[in-house]
């Protein structure tokens, strides 16, 4: 951890939402995208999945 | 080959789904070894101390929130002008990332700001600008959200897709315009003296790359549940009908 002085609290601060919002928006999409995905194939396999 | 051929859901789920894991290393191999050298490696600067640290995370949010916006409208343009479903979902698919990016940029900044300027916020033209381009962000989210048809939802919101340009190209551009205001010129610049020094300019132009290859991912990731939500909403449809 290198010493950040008087500002260690902005840093991290500041470093700690960047990285919050970056991991939420990374994890909220990959669970959408896994969701849909296992209703599609689920609606596919219920109706035959022609079309 | 044409490039349309890639509108083609079938078509961009293939290419997309081939892309896709080499944009996720990609990203990840740009974007953790350019935040931690940013943040574990370089010295902390004359003026701003260790906050220097903080433009690793704030200038390549705010670099993808201008340009997600820009790919928007490129997106926004070809859904009005060519009718291609695909271009309209990427345009949806980017938004979440764009106001998350705008968030992050807004934030880091206001954080920074107290400090140095002895203030969170000022009205300052490239701040404010900012502001609104993330209210343009949510505006767009909700007006997808708020209408049923999928077609009427795309006009409306490509055409305030259009109108919110005006803001994202201001908050590029409006330290250039108007010569006032807190926030300090481009720190990567083709002019040395406004350019940030090489020992910070090297790992800055890493994380850059790095937010910017997670920006393609996750548009790539968001893009392809568009589509399969569109098709899981017209089977549901059918068999409603049947």
């Amino acid at each position: 951890m290198p010493d950040l002085g008087k500002y260690e609290a902005t840093v991290l601060s500041a470093w700690a939402v960047a990285l919050v919002l970056l991991a939420g928006l990374v994890g909220l999409s990959l669970w959408r995208a896994a969701r849909v995905r296992r209703a599609l194939e689920a609606q596919e396999r219920k109706g035959g999945g022609n079309g | 080959m044409s490039i349309w051929e890639y509108a083609n859901p079938k078509k961009f789920m293939e290419t997309s789904g081939r892309i896709l894991p080499w944009a996720a290393a990609l990203s990840a191999l740009t974007l953790v070894p350019g935040l931690v050298w940013g943040f574990f490696l370089t010295p902390d600067a004359d003026r701003f101390g260790s906050t220097v640290k903080i433009i690793y995370i704030h200038v390549p949010s705010a670099f993808v929130a201008i340009n997600a916006w820009a790919m928007m409208l490129v997106a926004s343009l070809i859904w009005l002008i060519r009718r291609h479903h695909v271009s309209a979902l990427a345009a949806r698919a980017a938004a979440p990332v764009g106001m998350v990016m705008t968030l992050i940029a807004l934030f880091t900044g206001a954080i920074w700001g107290e400090p140095m300027w002895g203030t969170w916020w000022a009205w300052d033209p490239r701040l404010t600008s900012f502001l609104i381009l993330f209210l343009f962000y949510l505006g767009y989210i909700a007006l997808w959200a708020a209408i049923e048809n999928p077609d009427a939802a795309a006009d409306l919101t490509s055409v305030l897709c259009l109108v919110g340009s005006v803001f994202a190209f201001l908050s590029r551009y409006a330290v250039y315009f108007w010569a006032q205001g807190l926030h300090q010129g481009a720190s990567l610049s083709v002019d040395r003296a406004q350019h940030v020094a090489d020992v910070y300019a090297w790992p800055l132009w890493l994380s850059i790359a790095g937010f910017v290859l997670l920006f393609l991912t996750l548009v790539l990731v968001r893009t392809r549940t568009e589509i399969r939500a569109r098709r899981l909403s017209a089977l549901v449809a059918r068999e409603r009908m049947e």
